[in-house]
């Protein structure tokens, strides 16, 4: 199966493609690891979620099929959706965890009603919206490569410049505002960013899946090392072989999509990562438990010993 | 047909309804949209080895999924990965191998993921089995009948315990209670739910009717058994009138139902008698003019 | 340091040899101690001591590396009921949509068994113990629009519904007004005078010696333990708070300021 998908690289589309799926694992990757760090992983999810009313709306302003157009659909609704969220914490006792599934669901439903009547409508056929369901990169075109490699490359440089102030961020955001940084704008401009990888994402993977690019390199990068720019860097390099592998196997084996199979290849780099990392993983843990409470046992022994000693011998001296 | 539409799609609130307040109330609501996911493999695979869409091998085997996922999401916060960051990678990957076993099965397996994702409530009449000899009867509502009934029963003996799960698990834990068991309990509870409803509402839907009329029901009373009661009778409303709104606009019946539950939730947002938006700003006015 | 009791009774909770660790850290190492009935107990230490630790793990809500526990001779599975304990008033979340009357109630579960629902004579007990407290004029409140305080003795009142023989407080003075400090007081002596005996998990060091029979010193390990005017002194604190605690003496008093 290698030698066919190298055959299939010869094909100048598929490259592009190969090219579009790598940059999207590798910006989600790295924008995810500060998403994951400031406990908000499943923003991602919920972003995806709302992006679909969004970009139903857009086409049906304009009965057009563009990027760029659902991009600004899905990044006012994203807005509108974390703006809920916010309310809904903030002034009612209402949890953050009950506050993202209310939003996530309505959102949805909301999208889904927008779907069905797009579809009902004459044009509806052509929109190819419900490939924004699970995703279908072998339906992009090389304008949707080209937006994709400037949105990644305006994230990779992004990340690269602010990488200070996003690490401050996302460790304590009450000193970052102490020290005078733009707390709310930084935020805004993550959540910027988080918004334009989901939109890119759906396309590639689809709405429900998305959020796994986000989450998935990020948490297996994080098992490898307590640095946060080599996690950022690792998440990133995690992402990209993701979507590469998923590409591969999608582009060469008919009737499988891309998005499941990039998510499984992260999934596998998670498993990976979660047994054999060195320190965090499982293994190294539960080698490291037995003999640790062995030594906690023995110390306790020894300790004992000593004390009897020093007990005998101060009789022994009276 | 109307009339068994609106029975399964009453049925679906009424379950979820009960549910769906001890998940709000645990601070799991995540856990159920990562269950309502994580059972299509499960679906798919039973319905591969069953041949059938009809079987209750469907069922258990993805309530058995269902546990798993709990499980896997309980194992990796245990090894230091944040609660919702676990919550997204177990979801994502069972969901995509999900997808995955039908898209590679797809001659054999006539299961349509459109119809997995946002129900066919609308077809649910033309599926019915005869049950003790009860004809006409659509194959859904027998299958919801009997979660509903798992429901009333596990629920309605053991409702102390849930209830002091939910409030302080560590009281309840000294009491002797046991803690674990009754939490998968709920979540194979929860499963089951999403199972026997996701044909007519499909995967996302089910976590809004989960969630959304008990947290409209949170901001209105202060009884955990009134807020079940409200929960339920929200969901049924959302129900009904999600039909007649997806009629009237031929549009996804299980999406308007889920609107319309986000419609009345921002209605008891708004204003909730307790605990509204509208009374809070009433009260600050007045709090201010007594100072003033 | 260790005091036995001679007595012919069992001892209402004996320790042997408690270890408890997070990771590879030890949080409470080797702990022994045998509780005399009737008496009051605070334990004292320095945050991060093990005190919350030390109870959890005889209640079983944590696991242990080694060590046993008995209560009144037997193992706590078995005599859960004679087993009362109040949990750091943070412990839950009090926007859950009950009242206080059913809070206290939940005190009544461990006694009702497996599938009985709790009636009338619940009710009436908890009713009971919520006037204990003082607070029988909020049973039918809703739990958040409780004062700190008010939370306090609703809990307080939950333990008391336990009827147990053997109380585990953590905390219970933590950031309650000066009324249900003296509630607590008055509430502990009562349950002292039937001749239960009560476990505190105390802060305030100024208090200790007018509230307690016997004091615990704990710092990982046990630093003393006894009556309180033998293990409450100025060495035996300093030893188990080192740098982190300032005493001033004044006018033949010490007051003591756990500077944390």
């Amino acid at each position: 199966m290698m030698e066919f998908s190298w055959s299939v690289l010869a094909d100048p589309n598929t490259k592009w493609i190969l090219m579009g799926c790598m940059l999207l694992g590798l910006m989600s990757g790295m924008i995810g690891s500060f998403a994951y760090l400031r406990k908000q992983s499943l923003i991602g999810d919920t972003l995806a979620h709302a992006a679909l009313p969004g970009i139903c709306i857009a086409f049906m302003l304009t009965g057009v099929k563009s990027l760029p157009l659902f991009f600004i659909g899905a990044f006012v609704s994203g807005l509108i959706a974390t703006y809920s969220i916010t309310v809904i914490t903030r002034y009612t006792r209402i949890k953050a965890d009950a506050a993202m599934g209310i939003v996530l669901s309505v959102f949805f439903g909301i999208g889904i009603v927008l779907l069905t009547q797009i579809q009902h409508s004459p044009n509806g056929n052509q929109s190819g919206l419900d490939k924004f369901l699970f995703g279908q990169a072998a339906s992009m075109i090389h304008s949707d490569v080209y937006l994709m490699m400037g949105v990644s490359a305006v994230i990779i440089i992004a990340c690269t410049l602010l990488f200070k102030e996003f690490k401050l961020l996302s460790f304590d955001p009450g000193f970052a505002r102490g020290l005078g940084f733009p707390v709310g704008l930084l935020e805004q401009l993550l959540m910027f960013f988080l918004v334009m990888t989901v939109v890119v994402g759906i396309q590639a993977v689809g709405v429900v899946l998305v959020a796994a690019l986000l989450i998935t390199p990020a948490v297996a990068a994080r098992y490898w090392t307590d640095r946060l720019g080599v996690m950022v860097v690792l998440s990133g390099v995690f992402g990209a072989i993701s979507g590469v592998i998923g590409t591969l196997i999608s582009t060469t084996t008919s009737n499988l999509p891309t998005g499941p199979l990039s998510v499984l290849a992260a999934t596998t780099v998670f498993g990976f990562s979660i047994l054999f990392a060195p320190r965090r993983g499982v293994c190294a843990k539960v080698i490291r438990r037995i003999r640790g409470n062995e030594a906690i046992r023995a110390s306790e022994r020894m300790r004992e010993m000593q004390r009897q000693d020093i007990r005998l011998r101060k009789e022994e001296s009276l | 047909m109307e009339f068994w539409i609106i029975v399964t799609g009453a049925l679906v609130a009424t379950a979820c309804g009960i549910l769906g307040c001890f998940l709000v109330l645990r601070r799991m609501s995540l856990i159920g949209d990562a269950i309502s996911h994580s059972v299509l493999p499960g679906i798919v695979i039973a319905f591969m080895m069953s041949g059938s869409r009809d079987s209750l091998a469907m069922l258990l085997g993805a309530s058995v999924l269902g546990l798993v996922t709990v499980f896997l999401i309980q194992l990796f916060q245990q090894s230091g990965v944040q609660a919702d960051a676990s919550i997204g990678v177990v979801f994502t990957a069972l969901f995509a191998v999900g997808v995955v076993l039908v898209s590679l099965n797809a001659r054999q397996v006539d299961l349509d993921l459109d119809c997995v994702l946002f129900g066919e409530i609308a077809y649910v009449h033309w599926n019915t089995m005869s049950v003790f000899g009860i004809d006409g009867v659509p194959k859904a509502v027998w299958i919801l009948g009997i979660t509903l009934l798992a429901i009333f029963l596990v629920i309605g003996l053991f409702y102390k315990q849930f209830k002091l799960c939910a409030f302080d698990p560590a009281m309840a834990l000294a009491c002797g209670i046991p803690v674990a068991l009754f939490h998968y309990l709920l979540m194979g509870l929860v499963s089951m739910t999403t199972v026997a409803s996701f044909e007519s509402v499909g995967a996302i839907l089910v976590v809004g009717m989960l969630i959304v009329p008990a947290a409209t029901a949170y901001l209105l009373t202060e009884r955990l058994s009134i807020m079940i009661l409200y929960s339920v009778l929200i969901g049924i409303t959302c129900a009904v009138l999600g039909y007649y709104a997806a009629a009237w606009l031929d549009a996804s019946i299980a999406g308007m139902m889920v609107t319309v539950a986000g419609l009345l939730f921002v209605v008891a947002l708004i204003f909730s008698p307790s605990h509204g938006l509208l009374m809070r700003w009433v009260k600050r006015r007045r709090l201010v003019g007594v100072e003033a | 340091m260790n005091q036995r009791n001679r007595g012919s009774e069992v001892s209402p909770l004996t320790v042997e040899g408690l270890t408890v660790a997070y990771q590879k850290k030890p949080v409470l190492r080797n702990v022994s101690f045998e509780v005399p009935e009737g008496k009051l107990i605070g334990i004292i230490g320095p945050n991060g001591a093990g005190k919350s630790t030390m109870i959890k793990a005889i209640l079983g809500l944590l696991p242990r590396v080694s060590g046993e526990t008995e209560i009144y001779g037997r193992p706590y599975k078995e005599m859960r009921r004679k087993v009362g304990y109040v949990p750091q008033r943070e412990s839950v979340d009090w926007d859950f949509p009950t009242n206080a009357l059913d809070v206290v109630m939940m005190g009544r579960y461990g006694h009702l068994g497996w599938f009985k629902r709790p009636g009338a004579k619940e009710r009436e007990i908890a009713m009971d113990c919520l006037r204990k407290v003082g607070m029988a004029d909020y049973a039918h409140r809703q739990i958040s629009q409780l004062s700190g305080g008010q939370q306090q003795r609703v809990f307080l009142a939950r333990a008391l519904a336990q009827n147990a023989d053997l109380y585990f407080m953590d905390e219970p003075f933590v950031g309650v007004d000066a009324m249900t400090e003296r509630a607590i007081i008055t509430l502990l002596n009562e349950l002292k005078a039937q001749g239960k005996t009560v476990l505190v998990v105390h802060h305030d060091l100024a208090t200790v010696k007018e509230y307690f029979d016997w004091v615990m010193l704990l710092n990982v390990e046990m630093v003393a333990y006894g009556p309180t005017e033998d293990v409450f002194t100025k060495s035996l604190l300093h030893q188990t708070y080192g740098g982190r605690l300032a005493v001033f003496d004044h006018e033949d008093e010490a007051i003591l300021v756990d500077s944390r």
